[in-house]
């Protein structure tokens, strides 16, 4: 039973009253100690080596502050020491070799060992652990420490390895914090080495991380981050504009314009490893290379972007950005209608009598993706093209990829955070992948030798020989290099990352 | 007798419950979107892709996993989340209370302000004052709950920022719970401060969704009102020199209120529905939210417990209504 007094019930109510009135915070108001991030998703789990949030591009950002990656990578893509400080192959490339970092330590004070990377690399390793890459990780095995560094036989060359201990689950774990608290109890009390420690969260509302006074990168130049996770693009731009955050990301491109230009609000809106592309299914009237070439020189997709994206894009010619390294200026698809018209009388088509099929896109997954789908048939209907818009969700999209069986053309974008040609156009493009669309002989066997080639030189050429060979037999329609809009206080100091992730140790001061 | 009622409709309850368990397993499997597909790498092969589908129970006959499931339910045991590695249960009783929350005080807003504005109404029937109510009124019930939501969002976060758009609470102020109930926790704990915290970051979504209920209740109520107000018994109570405030909501107003408790039932439920979409607009982390990413991410083990749990949420209300409106009358308790 409550026994309440009157002056205890004028007390609460006016504690109630008064915590109602306090004000918000203004966009102009000054950024504290506290970094609020109005975040554009949810973070599902804490686990960054299994499950589907572990290949989940958009939240590396929040799993790069609390833990730390083998390998580190600049905001260029350049790759640095991490938990690694060195790392390499021998002569034959039969064995590699790992050096850790010395002097670091958990986030509850233990050492961080090679045991440890060893242990996370033999777990993410597992056919059964639910890690969706254990592919990647179980071509290295018979690891032998000595001291800090590490030795390990791998099964067949991976040229690609290393660049993996900094992209989609290379991240190291705590091996005896993890098998003393188990799976869940890790959900529960996540530790890691990374620059920020876990302090509270409430899934599908916030994270608050608190600085980690003993990184080894150094301490970070906020004591408190909030990650707000704001999935609505609405209620981000409400965030900012109202000054409840101190930054968001993946904003709408006209809400970007509007609000840069406001007082205490300053935006960058750089180009990010992510594309906009259209795969081409083979089959049908997709075997007709006129066709396939008329579809990549009807687009104009400078208009595109000037028109629909608010010029806020990169148009491409093959599925490297320019920050790749397989990125080749030389390799030109042209908008060039006339051509893409004759090449289409010459299959014995035209306005009158057009080529048809369906393309298939998203609606609202990626900036204005339909629309952008909708000014490209409109542009293929000019040169005699008549495709009918499916429209569909992105869960339907994987499966239907994966079993082969998209429609002949489907919109879709496609990640590539280290940039590297194997996790852009040959996983896009080779037959064996099931994420690829065009299953061919002649393409498969000039991907083919290059997934071991060990001189480095000649294997990023010879991606560059494939990007050129499909862009002249149209394999894949790319489109565009998308750019992430930022939005932050003046009082701030925000660098790009051209990966996507808004790490706020790194990237992320005070002005 | 009440308690054969309550009997049979629990037996209906568990009925039903089955024959969504069973629809809400197939359904997820016919339509397009395999969590596997949703996850599974470039360059992964048929084997990783055959050994993923085995770590998350996929890999079995379709009446085997149903075998496996319901077999788990029925012990209360619904799963493990595929995205959040976190057993169903756990996180359904996690998330619900501030679902719960959020609806009841939406309701509460409702009726009080449904309640008072349909009263009002039949106070000032065939004046200017009932034509300004009905007209409002019925803004209030073409604009959906969302389109409310961004509304709130627009002028009390932009452009009037007085209150907290996203969130349950303030995350400095998210400390010494015991419970999920925040609100009620921290009012009966005395922390009367973060209580306030936690309402004002419930006014806008409770707004939201409590206008379209209130316009149902106004509409609803001051139509049985103003047919009770022509009752004999009103008559004799206004010739006996009642005033038409006590005549209303002494006489009239007892008779009239069964109609729109139980529509007000019906209407509930929806607006556990509607949470769906207003959670995720003000990032409030209630089972609503929760919804919305388990279905981007085909977590099948979650969708089928939130599906459950939301058919025993309206099965439940049914079944209050129901007592309710049996309980305050009597030709219905005696049927």
């Amino acid at each position: 039973m409550f026994n309440i007094s009157r002056r205890q019930a004028l007390a609460a109510s006016g504690g109630l009253i008064g915590s109602l009135l306090v004000p918000q915070r203004f966009a102009t108001a000054a950024v504290g100690s506290t970094l609020n991030i109005a975040y554009n998703v949810n973070l599902p789990s804490f686990d960054p080596q299994t499950g589907p949030s572990s290949v989940n591009p958009t939240i590396q950002a929040i799993y790069r502050s609390i833990f730390d990656q083998y390998i580190g990578q600049k905001p260029n893509l350049a790759f640095e020491p991490g938990l690694l400080t060195g790392w390499g192959w021998n002569d034959d490339k039969s064995k590699v070799w790992m050096d850790v970092r010395e002097g670091v330590v958990w986030h509850d004070g233990t050492p961080f060992t090679p045991e440890d990377v060893v242990w996370s690399i033999q777990r993410k390793a597992k056919p059964d652990g639910g890690n969706p890459v254990a592919f990647i990780w179980a071509g290295i095995d018979n690891f032998k420490i000595d001291g800090k560094r590490i030795t390990a036989d791998v099964k067949q060359y991976d040229p690609v390895i290393f660049k993996w201990m900094a992209f989609l689950t290379g991240y190291v774990l705590p091996k005896a914090y993890f098998e003393k608290v188990g799976p869940q109890g890790f959900e529960k009390k996540p530790i890691g080495t990374g620059p920020y420690m876990v302090d509270a969260y409430e899934g599908n509302a916030y994270l608050r991380l608190k600085a980690n006074p003993k990184y080894w990168g150094g301490k970070p130049a906020f004591e408190t981050v909030v990650f707000k996770f704001v999935p609505d693009a609405t209620s981000r731009v409400a965030e900012i504009e109202s000054g409840s955050s101190d930054i968001t990301l993946e904003v709408p491109y006209e809400e970007y314009d509007r609000l840069k230009a406001k007082t205490g609000l300053k935006g960058v809106c750089t180009p990010i490893s992510d594309i906009g592309m259209i795969f081409i299914t083979n089959g049908g009237v997709m075997d007709d290379k006129n066709v396939r070439l008329a579809m990549t020189h009807a687009v104009d997709k400078d208009t595109i972007i000037k028109k629909l994206l608010r010029g806020y894009g990169v148009p491409i010619a093959t599925l490297e950005a320019p920050e790749y390294a397989a990125f080749d200026p030389s390799i030109k698809v042209p908008y060039d209608p006339a051509m893409a018209t004759k090449l289409l009388a010459a299959s014995g088509y035209s306005k009158e009598k057009p080529v048809k099929f369906t393309i298939q896109t998203t609606r609202g997954f990626k900036p204005k993706d339909y629309e952008m789908i909708q000014a490209i048939v409109g542009m293929w209907r000019n040169v005699g093209i008549d495709a009918n818009i499916e429209i569909y969700e992105i869960a339907k999209h994987f499966e239907l990829r994966m079993s082969h069986k998209l429609a002949p053309a489907a919109f879709y974008n496609w990640g590539n955070a280290i940039g590297d040609p194997t996790t852009s156009t040959g996983f896009a493009m080779f037959s064996k992948s099931p994420h690829s669309a065009w299953h061919s002989d002649d393409l498969d066997a000039k991907i083919g030798p290059l997934w071991g080639e060990k001189d480095e030189k000649k294997r990023i050429q010879g991606w560059k020989d494939v990007d050129k060979y499909i862009a002249e037999q149209g394999y894949v329609l790319p489109l565009l290099q998308y750019a992430q809009p930022i939005l932050y206080k003046s009082d701030l100091k925000v660098t790009p990352n051209v990966s996507g992730a808004l790490q706020p140790a790194t990237l992320v001061s005070k002005a | 007798m009440l308690l054969s009622v309550v009997a049979n409709r629990v037996g209906m309850a568990l009925l039903t419950l089955a024959g969504v368990a069973v629809v809400v397993f197939v359904l997820l499997r016919v339509v397009p979107g395999d969590p596997v597909a949703m996850m599974i790498s470039p360059g992964a092969g048929p084997a990783d892709i055959a050994a993923l589908k085995a770590h998350y129970g996929l890999d079995a006959p379709l009446p085997e996993q149903f075998w496996i499931w319901i077999r788990g339910v029925v012990t209360g045991d619904f799963g493990t989340s595929i995205t959040l590695h976190l057993p169903v249960t756990e996180v359904l009783a996690s998330r619900l209370p501030a679902t719960l929350e959020l609806a009841i005080l939406a309701l509460l807003v409702a009726v009080v302000f449904g309640g008072s504005f349909a009263i009002a109404g039949t106070l000032m029937r065939r004046t200017i004052g009932e034509t300004i109510i009905d007209s409002l009124n019925s803004i209030l019930l073409a604009v959906p709950d969302f389109i409310w939501a961004l509304a709130l969002v627009l002028l009390f976060a932009v452009a009037i920022p007085v209150l907290p758009l996203t969130g349950r609470i303030d995350p400095e102020l998210a400390e010494g719970f015991t419970t999920r109930f925040y609100l009620i926790e921290s009012v009966l704990t005395g922390r009367f401060a973060v209580a306030g915290d936690i309402i004002s970051h419930m006014i806008m979504p409770t707004v939201a969704l409590a206008l379209p209920l209130a316009a149902v209740i106004v509409r609803l109520l001051k139509q049985s009102l103003k047919e009770a107000m022509l009752q004999d018994y009103v008559l004799l109570a206004r010739i006996k020199g009642f005033r038409e405030l006590r005549l209303v909501l002494q006489e009239a107003l007892r008779n009239a209120v069964g109609p729109t408790l139980a529509l007000t039932g019906v209407q509930f439920t929806f607006l556990i529905g509607g949470t769906v979409i207003v959670e995720r607009i003000f990032a409030y982390p209630g089972i609503g939210n929760l919804a919305i990413d388990a279905v981007i991410n085909r977590d099948f083990p979650l969708i089928q417990g939130l599906v459950l749990l939301f058919g025993l949420i309206f099965i439940l209300i049914n079944i209050g209504v129901d007592l309710t409106v049996a309980a305050l009358n009597p030709r219905l308790r005696h049927a």
